[in-house]
């Protein structure tokens, strides 16, 4: 059936079954490639998107589920400050190895940051703990989180 | 392993080996500018057995405005090549690495020699020819603005990608004189001088990679994220035990699903033709494919799916029954003696101290995030391919064989990979895409699901080692037996990782039996990152820290007696460490090159320290793979109920003189270690036969390294004048033992058996 969703700011319809998983409508109906497939059950995170702001998994987030709430994937996080600030930071420590997994955990950085932004170390390693990094980038993964937080805003008010 | 070359035993023969005659080719690019072919021997590759080209190019493009265009050759999987090779380039090219635009070469070996990922060469066997690449057209440029203004060339100096004439210091950029660069004669590339890497302002620099934008911004860019115009999606329902049919389908009730475009069974095709490592699944193997509109339907339908498989035999095919054998044949002769010299069963019975232990590590599953995946276009009379692969060469020679096609009709573009670790090595998933392609006449994107990606692998052997040590009354080593309890295949070619004769310390003891037993597995094997040693290492340095502590002696101490003094150790008797063809022989290991890495990552830890917490140790351990030199020193807490927790880890890495891109350097060897760590700690970072099929399906039962697991790592490169070397493999193997031994020492535990079972472990 017909599905009305909203993607980056954008109304998309969509005529698919309702159990198809918004990853692959993301992925091969409305040819948005930055969601990755990793594992479909959740379990890697690299299908990574926000939900009214909100980190879900998109592998196992049926379409029929979505309703009204405003998917935001990584195409769409730089609009936000918060998204900005986390790519800039993965940008500047040349945070990826492959890259492959990068987009679940930039979202991921961009949602934990947006409720708490100023994470210690260990709520980083909780909260990012649920995308998988198969090339094992974690340590840049905290510094970047670290960099685009408002503890390094912080450090630089107190600096400056 | 002998081919017939003489051994390398010292750095100058490695030099020379790195250094052959290169030729140059150039010409006016399509609207003006510089376009320059370097034409450099081909250095061989790790698998070449044939008579591939032996030729190495180089494109250096540089357009009237100034733009500069490099060419990556290799194939990138995470490792950094696409940035590090066009840096070596841009470096002597003598521009601002800013100024640089980084293309993706297409899979052509005829014009660019070997491109594959593996073995950790892309950097030791392209240094060189790098350099001398960016060299020639420099001097090319410098000529041509030097003839314009009518002076010396050796007035002339560039910087920037801009020539100045010293003297009256006018200056010409290098897309003013590019189109008259391109008609002046090649220079010899062996002539051209090369930087003083004192000036060096691009290597040994950090560089972000050169695809960082499009990956923070999700831009398409990895196999997975191919499109072709009309493009159908495909998954392909392999049986679930290894080299199993398909006899039948519900194949009309498949076809009947929404979406659902097309669906049969395929036959598999026997034959395995050449390939390494025991290719006997990288073939096309019989299976259900089905095609839809979309991947999501394709994959859906197999929920319906219903396959009557004729399952082969599985009879024994199970880890639990591996386990038992090997147990019950360790401490019994082997089936066969693979090396011995001297008497270990007199020395052993002569020992004033003698150990024995049983070790064994689980097969493994490589797990790369983006799983298995091709987009195949075929044309009739020829077929067009994107793959995620590291070794296309293979893949285009089994394509063109399966679908009976000549293999420059097989043309593959190098896409990105989302990790690859030895498994893009094998390229089963593109034949699988081009036949799917090839049936339904229309170009088709095969994806794995991540269970078809772990229950259908090439993985890592398991093996069991029964070792016995025997040492003097002054804790000197003088036995060591070792029988490896391994397996092979039903061809019977053995496991790919199996002990050698080239394991240190076997070449340090005047008494050593080295045995083998094997088993029938069924089930492939094939490369894991650091190939051998990601599982030897594991028990040759646990076993020698349980010497150490047996001799009542230092672990550190003990290693650097084992060492002795600085030497190449002797070539073993099974020959020289070469895989034939033009490949550089891999020299034997230095042993004051590993004393020198041992005592810097010691001294950077903080060995030997007395003040750690209850049930925290430090562990150390040092390994010689892919030329590299790596000692690595883990601090590890275990918990009261035997969770260990790695609470960091210090690298000592020698790989030579340059660390091209110490950015990615640093993350490399930091991945690579931690990659070693998950072999420890898993949780389950194991894969299980039972029955002849994989138990293990996605992650949640085998769990790769997660964020709250790893540790922070110190790396340390050490500058040593040696031919400058790869990274992609060389700091996983001693991560393995230096966790262990940290276990050890933070609770008197053995961790013998990969991962560890914290229930060994608890208080």
């Amino acid at each position: 059936m017909a599905h009305t969703i909203q993607i980056n700011g954008e109304t998309h319809v969509v005529d698919v079954e309702d159990d198809m998983p918004l990853l692959w409508v993301l992925r091969d109906v409305l040819d948005i490639k930055g969601p990755k497939y990793g594992c479909g059950i959740g379990q890697c995170g690299a299908c990574t998107v926000h939900a009214d702001g909100v980190a879900i998994r998109s592998c196992i987030t049926p379409v029929s589920s979505v309703g009204a709430r405003e998917i935001t994937t990584i195409e769409g996080i730089g609009d936000t400050e918060i998204g900005r600030r986390v790519q800039a930071a993965w940008k500047d420590l040349d945070v990826p190895q492959c890259g492959y997994c990068q987009a679940g955990q930039i979202m991921s950085a961009a949602a934990l940051l947006a409720r708490n932004p100023s994470p210690s170390d260990t709520e980083i390693n909780t909260a990012m703990a649920g995308n998988i990094c198969r090339c094992a980038s974690y340590q840049r993964i905290r510094a970047a989180i670290r960099a685009a937080s408002m503890r390094a805003e912080d450090a630089r008010d107190a600096s400056g | 392993m002998a081919v017939g070359k003489p051994p390398v035993a010292d750095r100058e023969s490695h030099a020379a080996v790195l250094s052959r005659r290169s030729f140059l080719s150039a010409s006016v690019a399509a609207g003006g500018g510089l376009l320059l072919t370097v034409t450099l021997p081909r250095f061989g590759d790790v698998h070449a057995q044939d008579d591939a080209p032996s030729v190495l190019t180089a494109y250096i493009a540089i357009r009237p405005d100034g733009a500069v265009t490099i060419q990556a050759k290799n194939p990138e999987v995470g490792q950094g090549i696409r940035t590090s090779l066009p840096m070596i380039i841009a470096e002597e090219l003598d521009v601002d690495w800013e100024d640089v635009t980084v293309v993706q070469a297409p899979f052509n070996e005829a014009v660019y020699g070997g491109q594959s990922a593996g073995g950790s060469f892309s950097t030791v066997w392209n240094f060189t020819p790098m350099r001398q690449a960016g060299a020639a057209a420099r001097q090319m440029l410098i000529a041509a603005a030097a003839a314009r203004w009518g002076v010396s060339p050796d007035e002339c100096s560039t910087a920037a990608g801009v020539i100045t004439h010293e003297p009256t210091q006018r200056k010409l950029g290098y897309g003013d004189v590019a189109s008259a660069a391109a008609r002046l004669p090649t220079p010899d590339p062996e002539q051209v001088p090369l930087k003083d890497p004192s000036h060096f302002s691009i290597i040994g620099t950090a560089r972000q990679d050169v695809d960082i934008d499009r990956i923070i911004h999700g831009a398409p860019l990895f196999g997975i994220d191919v499109t072709v115009p009309g493009m159908l999606y495909a998954v392909f329902e392999k049986c679930p035990t290894f080299g199993g049919k398909a006899v039948s389908a519900n194949l009309e009730e498949i076809r009947a699903m929404r979406g659902v475009r097309a669906a049969f069974i395929v036959d598999g095709v026997d034959d395995d033709g050449p390939g390494l490592l025991s290719g006997n699944a990288e073939r096309l193997l019989s299976a259900v494919a089905i095609v839809a509109d979309n991947w999501w339907r394709a994959n859906k339908a197999r929920e319906s799916l219903r396959v009557v498989w004729d399952e082969g035999d599985t009879e024994g095919q199970d880890s639990e029954t591996f386990a038992r054998r090997a147990r019950t044949a360790g401490p019994l002769p082997g089936e066969e003696i693979i090396y011995a010299h001297g008497d270990f069963d007199a020395a052993y019975a002569s020992a004033a101290t003698t150990v024995e232990a049983a070790y064994d590590y689980p097969f493994l599953s490589h797990a790369t995030l983006e799983p298995q995946n091709t987009t195949a276009h075929f044309k009739g009379d020829s077929i067009e391919i994107w793959s995620p692969a590291q070794w296309p060469r293979i893949g285009q020679n089994l394509v063109a064989r399966t679908l009976g096609l000549a293999p420059d009709k097989v043309k593959i573009n190098l896409i990105r990979c989302g990790g690859g670790f030895g498994r893009r090595l094998k390229n089963d998933y593109m034949v699988e895409a081009a036949w799917i392609s090839k049936v339904v006449g229309a170009p088709v994107k095969l994806v794995w699901s991540r269970e078809d990606d772990m229950r259908h692998d090439f993985y890592r052997t398991a093996s069991f080692h029964h070792l016995k040590a025997g040492l003097d009354a002054n804790g000197k080593l003088i036995a060591y037996r070792n029988h490896t309890i391994g397996f092979h295949n039903a061809a019977g070619e053995r496991a790919w990782g199996e002990f050698t004769d080239r394991e240190f310390p076997l070449q340090v003891v005047d008494n050593v039996l080295c045995e083998r037993t094997s088993m029938l597995l069924t089930m492939p094997t094939g490369s894991l990152r650091a190939p051998h040693s990601n599982g030897l290492a594991f028990i040759n340095q646990c076993f020698i820290d349980e010497l150490a502590h047996a001799a009542g002696k230092d672990p550190l101490e003990f290693q650097l007696e084992l060492l002795g003094e600085r030497r190449f150790l002797p070539v073993p008797p099974s020959g020289p460490h070469n895989f034939g063809g033009s490949i550089p022989t891999i020299p034997e290991l230095h042993t004051g090159r590993m004393r020198d890495v041992l005592e810097l990552v010691a001294e950077k830890a903080g060995w030997g320290r007395t003040d750690l917490p209850p049930r925290t140790g430090l562990g150390i351990a040092c390994y010689y793979c892919h030329y590299a030199y790596v000692a690595e020193v883990a601090q590890v807490r275990v918990t009261d109920d035997g969770q260990p927790i790695v609470e960091k880890l210090w690298i000592a890495v020698d790989i030579g003189a340059h660390i091209v891109n110490p950015s990615r350097a640093e993350q490399v060897a930091a991945g690579g270690a931690l990659d070693g760590v998950a072999h420890v700690i898993g949780p389950r970072q194991r894969i299980t036969l039972k029955n002849g099929r994989v138990v293990e399906s996605n992650f949640h039962d085998f769990t790769p390294l997660r964020i709250d697991q790893a540790p922070d790592v110190e790396v340390h490169f050490l500058r040593t004048d040696n031919p400058t070397t790869g990274l992609g493999e060389p700091t996983l193997p001693p991560a393995v033992p230096a966790v262990c031994n940290a276990i050890f020492a933070a609770t008197g535990v053995r961790v013998r058996s990969l991962p560890v079972d914290p229930r060994l472990l608890a208080v």
